[in-house]
């Protein structure tokens, strides 16, 4: 069998294609971007006429994926942990409703917030919506548990939260895939007892969902996902996740004999942990993220066999490695180097030539003019506006705050109020804060910085962007005559802070409009028209 | 056999295109391979590295344990001394010497150096000399990897299969440069060795 070469990301698209999928549903966020890319490159969803476009956030995309779950056909969403957050209303009432089609939410989370506000633990969202969670711990488990895990959001008719983390999702390794099967047909039924959440119906749906608990943890304690690795010594390893691939690991290279309980299904099969917890005196609990299993077992067994993130023998916060497991496990090593102390960091930076640069070089020379400098902002390229040497904005919170905290805090008083968010940004969840603005005629302007695209994940497409942009605009309320577009070149520097200092000084909603195509997708596109035959 | 490799460098540096070439060579010997890459926020001209691990037998973390690296392999000096945590007291810093400073507080060479000089033998290549040499500054990743081939249980050949595999869409110019530019970083490690051992 051949084997591919797969990210993490990429095995999960592999296995959703490989399950007969009929759309993907989702919106760019690191680590879970590539699990889209791999499924809108694939020749599959060309031949089969797959859904693979980009939805506008998180919560239209888990919707659009109950939609076609509800007609019968299998789909999957895929977004970051905070993506989560945006689609939690949709999501955690899809487990009330049931699904029909197969129906797989593959988020990954970002443990050490390589590219992430914050390590929130995914897991938390599956035991909250008591759905079933899978977190395989191998680039092939995650390609077969995927396939696996359309059948079971079939069979108990409920959405399955498949969880990666960072490494995983962007670490290769090879990967046999086995014969795709065929999309589900076409067949929505009518179900309003389940679809309808009116409270009498959500009541005895909630109750449905309570019953199948059971069923779900005897699911757990058969999935190939939970096993154990006995060993003969008194320390075991609970360990989810990647964290079975650092026990072993440690196992391995430091000789040790350690019983280890891999755990990839939720909810937890406690005869499995009960059979742990008999052949040790103490367990590690080894989680990537939150100890939220850790804090659940200190309840079910003697605080004083368990050991873990709670109390200090792995860190609270933060990705698990080998050298910490073992060290948790009693092994001592000698110290490795240590860094030179002349390594400085270096973060990243704005791309030289990126209109960005040209647009807070332009709003920080207005803004020296006030007494009050703050720029609220948001989630993308421009985040690094926060950095020397510009410094230039001062919020960066979740998607689409700029917008709402600005208006929040010129309701307070403060003056002016200036934001600055992306195009993506702005669709993604920045219009209905400036609905707000609009109804009200806050004093507040609006910076969109418009470079075509959804930049910092790689250069998606964006929902709007251009013309359609000020249309949106126009189309909440803002007045013509108070949007204006700048274009950040170096040689219009006075002409556009011209026009941001006459934006900021009107007394109520101005958006400017700063539009320059991202350098990167413009060069790539250079790049693929350049190596096409001139007749194409 | 089981080879451990940190590669390092900048964003935009073609880290990933040197892991790309070692991985296709081990998957065509039919080893196992693990590759955890960085994405997203630091390949804006931040610090980038990878861990490769190749193995004969089943791998289970993704993550290269510290101090057990067989190889630092850099495209940038200061950023193998980023890593330098992760390798063995056996291990060997494999580098180019040509800085790139996009940042505050970046040490002077000698500094750098003179760190990296007391890693062992370190191999410090010009590689951006080199690259210029085989037809752009462009090929300085595979010009390092070429310089890392000696110490690697990988057969020349099937590195270049991979080269040319990982570079045919962009043409027979670009394979043949990458080749060139591979080959170059080859012969100067070669001669380095041959020079410690006389």
């Amino acid at each position: 069998m051949k084997k591919h070469l797969l990210l993490g990301a990429e095995a999960v698209a592999a296995g959703a294609l490989d399950a007969g999928i009929s759309g993907v549903y989702a919106y760019p966020g690191t680590p879970s971007t590539e699990i889209t890319e791999f499924i809108q490159k694939s020749r599959e969803t060309a031949e089969r006429g797959i859904h693979a476009s980009w939805s506008a956030n998180e919560k239209t995309a888990y919707e659009a994926a109950l939609g076609m779950s509800y007609a019968g056909k299998r789909a999957l969403s895929a977004m970051k942990h905070v993506g989560l957050n945006v689609a939690a209303d949709a999501f955690v009432n899809s487990a009330i409703t049931g699904v029909n089609g197969g129906l797989v939410l593959a988020v990954a989370d970002d443990p050490s917030m390589h590219s992430s506000q914050n390590e929130q633990d995914s897991r938390f969202y599956g035991r909250f919506a008591m759905v079933p969670v899978i977190e395989p711990a191998s680039q092939q488990e995650l390609y077969d548990a995927t396939v696996r895990a359309f059948d079971l959001s079939e069979s108990m008719q409920l959405p399955v939260l498949l969880r990666l983390t960072t490494r995983i999702s962007h670490s290769r390794a090879g990967v046999t895939r086995a014969a795709a099967r065929s999309e589900n047909a076409l067949h929505a039924e009518y179900a309003p007892e389940r679809y309808v959440l009116m409270p009498h119906n959500a009541r005895r749906q909630y109750e449905r969902l309570l019953g199948k608990q059971e069923m779900l943890e005897q699911l757990s304690g058969s999935s190939p996902l939970n096993r154990m690795i006995p060993g003969t010594g008194p320390l075991g390893v609970l360990a989810c996740c990647i964290a079975f691939n650092y026990a072993m690991e440690a196992k391995k290279t430091f000789g040790l004999d350690i019983s280890i309980l891999k755990i990839g299904q939720y909810p937890l099969p406690r005869h499995l942990v009960e059979d742990l917890f008999a052949r040790c005196e103490t367990v590690l609990v080894a989680e990537e993220g939150y100890p939220i299993y850790e804090e659940l077992l200190r309840g079910w067994f003697d605080d004083r066999k368990i050991t873990g993130r709670m109390d200090g023998a792995l860190p609270r916060a933060g990705e698990l490695t080998t050298s910490l497991l073992a060290e948790a496990l009693g092994v001592k090593r000698p110290a490795p180097a240590a860094i030179p102390g002349i390594v400085a960091n270096r973060p990243p930076e704005l791309c030289r030539g990126c209109g960005h640069r040209d647009l807070f070089e332009a709003l920080n020379r207005v803004m020296e003019g006030f007494e009050n400098r703050h720029v609220f902002s948001d989630i993308g390229c421009y985040t690094l506006g926060a950095l020397p040497p510009y410094s230039a904005i001062h919020t960066c919170v979740d998607m689409g705050a700029a917008i709402t905290m600005a208006k929040g805090a010129a309701d307070a008083g403060l003056r002016p109020a200036v934001c600055v968010i992306g195009d993506s940004t702005f669709t993604h969840s920045g219009m209905t804060g400036l609905l707000d603005a609009v109804n009200e005629q806050t004093p507040l302007t609006v910076i969109i910085a418009d470079n075509d695209t959804t930049a910092m994940t790689g250069g998606q497409a964006s929902a709007a962007t251009g013309s359609k942009l000020r249309s949106i605009c126009r189309g909440l309320g803002v007045e013509e005559a108070r949007i204006s577009t700048i274009v950040p070149l170096k040689q219009n520097l006075e002409e556009n802070m011209a026009t941001l200092r006459e934006e900021i000084a009107f007394p109520g909603v101005s958006v400017v409009l700063a539009v320059r195509e991202c350098i990167e997708t413009a060069a790539r596109k250079k790049r693929r028209s350049g190596s096409k035959p001139a007749n194409q | 056999m089981q080879y451990d490799i940190i590669v390092s460098g900048v964003g935009g540096q073609g880290i990933l295109s040197i892991a790309a070439v070692i991985d296709l060579a081990a998957l065509h010997c039919g080893l196992h391979i693990h590759q955890a890459e960085v994405h997203g926020m630091s390949q804006r001209g931040g610090a980038v590295q990878s861990h490769l691990r190749i193995s004969d037998a089943e791998i289970h973390s993704g993550l290269i344990t510290e101090g057990t690296a067989d190889i630092i392999l850099s495209v940038e000096p200061l950023e193998a001394l980023r890593y330098l945590h992760f390798l063995s007291p056996e291990g060997r810093i494999v580098t180019a010497t040509e800085t790139v400073v996009n940042m505050a507080g970046y040490p002077p060479f000698e500094l750098i150096e003179a760190e990296l000089r007391r890693t062992g033998s370190p191999v410090l290549v010009d590689a951006a000399a080199l690259a210029r040499e085989a037809g752009s500054a462009k090929t300085s990743n595979m010009v390092m990897l070429g310089a890392a081939t000696p110490f690697i249980a990988l057969d020349q050949d099937i590195l270049e299969a991979g080269i040319i595999e990982l570079f045919e869409t962009k043409g027979e110019k670009i394979v043949a440069m990458n080749i060139d530019a591979f080959r170059k970083g080859v012969a100067f490690s070669q001669q380095s060795i041959q020079q410690t051992v006389l």
